[in-house]
């Protein structure tokens, strides 16, 4: 009964005179911890202040990502407070870095609520990214364990599911963003949307900030953009969508806007993820009851996913996604206009679509991921791209993919049903040709040049953006190649 | 109009040896071919009459290539299509699914419009091939 040494565990009884201890010697550091196969597991890229310890300023992240708090506090003693207390377990620095490290954390199962990404996050990137001993910090990858995947739903629909409903198989899905972004009517937003689909795009999409301003209402905006799905699909005998974007100020509102998309027969309703995690949860959750497939434009992600020392890598964001149940989301194109080297996107690519993967440091994936026949998203390619860099898409980005080419269909010099019909021939034509074992990575050119030879709208989209390329250094890149690339 | 379903539509129709050589991509992945004829090309038509099961012990595109044969013989006015299935776990779909024929004359869809409360439109789509029975439409 008086056995002290069985009442008080870890560190002893010293643990907890009152006062101010070292985060590390709280029990937030444990070098010998061995990770349980159900713990939730975490790798923060940590910039200690200076004179500040490594090892102390992992143990600071695990402590205030779970159970710490600044000082000493007695009443940890009326918990099982070893098994809350996550445990940073790994230092490592970071290849070619001076003052930067990759710190792994494990977290116990019991600390999470099932199936809430809200509550994942307030404690993972709760108070923590603010903390002052650490100069900036950045959430690089997790792995999610099959319990607590089990308690998501997961993607609405999946990408499998997705292409047996619109009957489309065996090459990547089209799109194309309706421009200019703002200031169209209904009607002539419709008449966008029925070019494109009439030409031979799978999917038009609302622009992310495209919701119901004063120039074009949002039941205008619904109403002519079905007449011209359907018109469309009576046109080519296809399914036809359009992503009708229900972001608004208030869930009931959301809810409102998606009925009246499901009413009008639409297959497809879009958010952004400005709307917020519960948000996009209550979304999936209307959409798997609806039948609906759920878009996610990841509006907003480049203020914390782009600079390398601080935020959170997209790819956990992906996880995150993935788990709260879109069934699209925007994931880079590599050739494009925005942000994305060709590693960090192929891992990204990896974490939405594959049932499993390894881990692959070169690919930015810390941790082996199993996701427990979680159904798959398709992740959408969009920014910058064209019909010639249609070789290069297919190489990198696969088949189960929406490469979405705004201006490359809109902006076409004879219009936009010759810019859909170029994107649509080219995208065959080098399906066809990879199907027939040809290397289209170095005859992608002449493949296209071919197919143009019975596609005028294919030739002079060629012409028109031949020398288009966005040849910038990336940002986000990752740090496990040959030469290092710590920021 | 030209019906667009099916991966290839937008090229010119697939030449026999073009045809034979995405049997034999599939082949190689080890997918299973099958063949199937409509004569309604409903987007929304989901089962299209099955000439034969899919070929899962066959992995040979000439046998392939020979049951094509037949089915055009056979329904010489009708769509066919052949679809390459995979059955590995976490797919266990169709992965690839082509238009290998189609009628010479496709007179295309009707879209009916009703006008419901408000200004909402129930939109039906209608191929006036079906305004025939089956097997009536575009020859057999």
């Amino acid at each position: 009964m008086n056995d002290v040494s069985k009442v008080v565990r870890g560190p002893g009884r010293s643990r907890y005179t009152p006062g101010v201890i070292p985060y590390a010697k709280m029990g937030y550091w444990d070098a010998d911890y061995v990770p349980k196969d159900t713990d939730i597991l975490a790798v923060f890229r940590i910039t200690p202040q200076e004179g500040v310890d490594p090892i102390e300023a992992a143990a600071a992240v695990a402590g205030e990502s779970s159970t710490a708090t600044w000082t000493v506090v007695w009443t940890d003693r009326l918990t099982a407070c070893d098994a809350y207390r996550a445990r940073a377990y790994k230092l490592e620095r970071v290849p070619g870095s001076a003052d930067q490290y990759f710190a792994y954390v494990a977290y116990d199962l019991a600390l999470f609520e099932a199936g809430s990404i809200a509550n994942l996050t307030a404690s993972i990137i709760g108070n923590v990214f603010g903390f002052k001993p650490v100069k900036a910090l950045r959430l690089e990858d997790m792995r999610l364990p099959v319990p607590y995947v089990k308690t998501f739903q997961g993607p609405a629909t999946g990408i499998v599911v997705e292409r047996e409903r619109l009957d489309k198989f065996g090459r990547p899905l089209l799109g194309a963003t309706v421009k200019p972004k703002l200031g169209l009517s209904g009607k002539n937003y419709g008449r966008v949307v029925f070019e494109a689909l009439k030409g031979g795009l799978d999917f038009v999409k609302d622009d992310e900030n495209i919701n119901s301003q004063p120039f074009m209402h949002w039941r205008d905006r619904f109403l002519y953009t079905m007449e011209a799905v359907n018109s469309a699909s009576a046109h080519t005998g296809e399914v036809k969508g359009h992503y009708l974007n229900v972001t608004a100020a208030t869930m009931e509102d959301m809810y409102e806007r998606a009925e009246f998309a499901r009413d009008l027969g639409s297959v497809i309703v879009m958010i952004d993820l400005v709307i917020g995690y519960t948000a996009i949860q209550s979304m999936a959750k209307w959409a798997r009851a609806n039948d609906m497939i759920l878009h996610l434009h990841r509006a907003g992600h480049s203020t914390y996913t782009r600079q390398k020392n601080h935020g959170i890598s997209f790819r956990v964001i992906a996880k995150w996604m993935r788990l709260a149940g879109v069934d699209h989301i925007h994931a880079g194109t590599v050739v494009g206009k925005l942000e994305g080297d060709p590693a960090i996107v192929a891992g990204i690519y990896d974490s939405l679509r594959e049932p499993s993967s390894p881990a692959n440091l070169q690919r930015g994936l810390f941790f082996e991921q199993d996701w427990a026949s979680l159904r798959k998203v398709m992740p959408v390619a969009s920014g910058g791209i064209h019909a010639g860099q249609m070789h290069q898409l297919l190489t990198y980005l696969g088949e189960d993919v929406v490469l979405q080419f705004g201006g490359g269909t809109i902006g076409h010099p004879m219009g936009i049903q010759a810019g859909a019909t170029a994107n649509r021939v080219a995208l065959e034509a080098m399906v066809l040709a990879r199907n027939e074992g040809r290397d289209i990575w170095n005859e992608g050119p002449e493949i296209l040049a071919a197919a143009a030879r019975h596609c005028q709208p294919l030739r002079a989209a060629l012409d028109t953006w031949k020398d288009v390329t966005y040849q910038y250094a990336s940002t986000d890149t990752v740090d496990f190649v040959n030469t290092a690339t710590a920021t | 109009m030209r019906v667009t379903q099916g991966t290839f539509s937008f090229l010119p129709d697939l030449t026999d040896d073009q045809i034979r050589r995405q049997v034999q991509y599939a082949l190689d992945k080890g997918w299973a071919l099958g063949i199937e004829h409509t004569d309604d090309p409903h987007p929304r038509n989901t089962y299209w009459e099955m000439w034969g099961q899919p070929m899962f012990d066959l992995r040979d595109a000439a046998g392939v290539m020979s049951e094509l044969r037949s089915c055009r013989e056979a329904h010489p006015g009708h769509y066919i299509r052949i679809n390459a299935f995979d059955s590995e776990r976490g797919f266990e779909t169709v992965r690839l699914s082509f238009i290998v024929q189609r009628p010479a004359e496709e007179p295309g869809f009707r879209l009916e419009r009703t006008e419901d409360r408000g200004r909402m439109i129930r939109y039906r789509l209608h191929p006036y091939a079906t305004d025939k029975p089956s097997g009536s439409r575009y020859g057999k």
